[in-house]
């Protein structure tokens, strides 16, 4: 690194900072505030000096909350639970699926395979609501609205598209001839498949569940419409702070921190796979 | 009669749908003994590398059959092909040393590992890569890979082996004498090897057998030297054979009892009726146009030849390169001494005809070589 000044260090360090803290700024407002009661958290001004209280986080895991109206029952770890399940399970069905069908794409050129390829991405493009009201009806008419099997399905137009696309260029980015390689020194495709295309798109496939695993984690239209209460995830859940008596914005933000939690650790751990996905050009040599 | 490595017959490769996408590789028919090497030799596109693919089971042969040491394979998947093959693009795995690369298909095939860590280190030493073994495809420079990979496929013992541009990356001085191990090393095992190649000096030094290719077609299969002999038309004479063989148009007359060659610019060459056999002249007289063609080598200066102008002179170190302006065209001259000779000086060519090849003007098959009919 050249040489700098120790001025320009100065002016650096204060630039940094202030980003840093314009970008963590929420989110350690949202820490604070899952530490105080409604009252310290409505007091104005407001002030950063409080007395931490866990009472937020014990209502949250006992399901208890006592408002000025009396006490409630909330689902907030039911909705904990099903954020998990819905979007691992989710995730894992859109990876079964998606990155067989992304090498398909990827290295057979069939017939009308673009076509296909671009539907699902189009999946995408369109408003979630605009297919939400007729996949109500149908699913109403099947039996799947308010079931995990209708609530994965439907989250596949979330994960899906995703997966298929972004581990389809990771696919071609491959040389064809490293797998070509391997065939002809006496291996199947499937043994390939197996042994050099997923461990060459390794990142990628890592990069692109992660990334579905969030847009699943924070989906709220699908599961607002189609799941009633036991089956709904934190981010339709929370809305159950929104009370008779005013909103709960102790309760929130410890929700908030609690919901967030498993993506960011999720997403800390992974970094270095998305390090090692963006680099993955380091293979044509 | 020996047995024979591999024989295409009636091959064709369209990419898209048959009769109507690209016509790559059309109606192509060749047979290679057990032993032998043979250079694939073209430009680019000329369908040598799609011939390649076919072969290892990459591309899909559209039409007709290929078999190796006598089992039809054109339909079986690349792992019952029982070939072995380096990638012009190398494609070496990255997350395994050179030494598990180059290792890789003897440890599939269940081979005790004494006599994988003997064979590794002796196609390491023949390849001079015995310093990099321990190291990832990533860290090595491009010719190393090239020879790791060309390592890869020739450790392995297969009915036939398929070199795509196996030493494009070397250096000079390198590609040479590992040309001569690599022919030493095939040769000693008996390995029947194809390689496709744009480089004539290389398919000339490796192969005992040379199939020029181009436009999808198969010129003309044969041995180096008859390559240069006897070219069957027009192409394979002027793509082999450095530098170039000098071709021109000619006009067929007759005056006397000589034979007039008659060029543009109002030049003409002149032999006697009886310089040519009688062969050679009954077919130069049925026809009124020709296409005659000279090796550089063997074209000399003499007082009483036919007029041109030195346009370029080169020394090589070894020889004398000359071009000149003739008969509307332009003529090299190959002479082994230091020539003097002034850009626009006068010279007179003079052309034995035993050196003369003569093409068809409008199929550019070759009618006659010297004294000899194609």
């Amino acid at each position: 690194m050249e040489h700098t000044s120790l001025l320009e260090r100065i002016l650096r360090g204060i630039a940094l900072t202030l980003v840093v803290v314009f970008f963590m700024f929420p989110i350690v407002w949202i820490l604070m505030m899952s530490f105080q009661t409604n009252e310290t958290i409505l007091r104005i001004p407001p002030q950063l000096v409080f007395k931490p209280t866990l009472a937020n986080y014990t209502a949250l895991i006992t399901g208890k909350l006592t408002t000025a109206a009396g006490t409630l029952d909330i689902a907030f770890m039911r909705n904990l639970w099903n954020s998990v399940f819905l979007s691992v399970t989710s995730v894992a069905v859109a990876l079964l699926l998606g990155v067989p069908a992304a090498y398909a794409f990827a290295r057979h050129k069939f017939r009308g395979s673009e076509d296909i390829a671009f539907t699902l991405l189009s999946f995408r493009f369109a408003p979630a609501l605009l297919v939400l009201l007729p996949l109500t009806l149908y699913f109403q008419k099947l039996g799947l609205a308010n079931t995990y099997i209708g609530l994965i399905w439907v989250y596949q137009l979330i994960c899906l598209p995703l997966i298929l696309w972004i581990v389809r260029g990771y696919f071609e980015d491959i040389p064809a001839d490293i797998e070509y390689a391997y065939r002809i020194a006496g291996h199947s495709w499937f043994a390939t498949f197996r042994k050099i295309a997923l461990p060459l798109a390794g990142p990628g496939i890592a990069a692109a569940g992660l990334l579905a695993f969030i847009f699943a984690w924070n989906n709220f239209i699908f599961a607002l419409v189609l799941a009633s209460a036991d089956k709904q995830p934190v981010t339709v859940g929370a809305l159950a702070f929104i009370t008779s008596s005013g909103i709960q914005y102790g309760q929130i933000s410890a929700a908030i921190v609690l919901s967030i939690t498993p993506t960011l650790a999720l997403a800390l751990y992974a970094q270095r796979y998305l390090v090692e996905g963006l680099s993955l050009g380091a293979v044509k040599g | 009669m020996s047995q024979s490595a591999l024989t295409i017959s009636g091959v064709d490769k369209f990419y898209g749908p048959i009769d109507r996408g690209v016509h790559a590789v059309q109606n192509l028919t060749m047979e290679i003994d057990k032993g032998e090497i043979v250079a694939l030799l073209g430009s680019s596109g000329c369908g040598k590398t799609s011939t390649l693919r076919m072969i290892a089971g990459f591309e899909e042969v559209s039409r007709g059959t290929i078999s190796v040491a006598g089992r039809k394979v054109h339909a079986l998947p690349p792992v019952k092909r029982n070939v072995a093959m380096a990638f012009e693009g190398y494609s070496l795995y990255p997350p395994l040393t050179v030494r598990e690369n180059i290792a890789f298909a003897l440890k599939a095939a269940r081979l005790p590992k004494s006599q994988v860590d003997a064979k590794v280190a002796s196609i390491a030493k023949l390849l001079e890569i015995e310093d990099i073994l321990e190291r990832y495809p990533s860290s090595i420079s491009g010719g190393q890979q090239q020879r790791a990979s060309l390592g890869r496929a020739l450790i392995r013992e297969a009915d036939l082996h398929l070199l795509d541009e196996p030493m494009g990356q070397l250096e000079p001085q390198l590609r040479a004498v590992l040309r001569g191990r690599i022919k030493h090393f095939i040769k000693e095992r008996g390995l029947t090897a194809i390689l496709v190649t744009h480089d004539q000096t290389e398919a000339n030094a490796l192969a005992d057998r040379i199939a020029v290719m181009e436009g999808g077609v198969l010129q003309q299969f044969d041995t180096p030297d008859m390559l240069k002999q006897r070219p069957a038309n027009l192409f394979t004479g002027t793509f082999v054979g450095e530098p170039p063989m000098n071709v021109f148009e000619a006009y067929v007359g007759t005056a006397a009892d000589k034979i007039n060659l008659r060029l543009p610019d109002g030049l003409s060459l002149d032999y006697d009726k009886d310089a040519f056999s009688g062969s050679v002249r009954d077919e130069l007289l049925k026809r009124e146009r020709v296409v005659i063609g000279i090796r550089p080598y063997a074209v000399r200066r003499s007082k009483d030849g036919v007029p041109a102008t030195v346009s370029a002179n080169q020394w090589l170190g070894d020889q004398t390169h000359i071009a000149a302006d003739f008969a509307g065209g332009s003529l090299v001259l190959v002479e082994h001494d230091r020539t003097r000779l002034e850009l626009g000086a006068p010279i007179n060519i003079s052309i034995d005809p035993k050196n003369l090849h003569v093409f068809d003007q409008s199929s550019g098959m070759a009618i006659s070589h010297g004294m000899e009919l194609a």
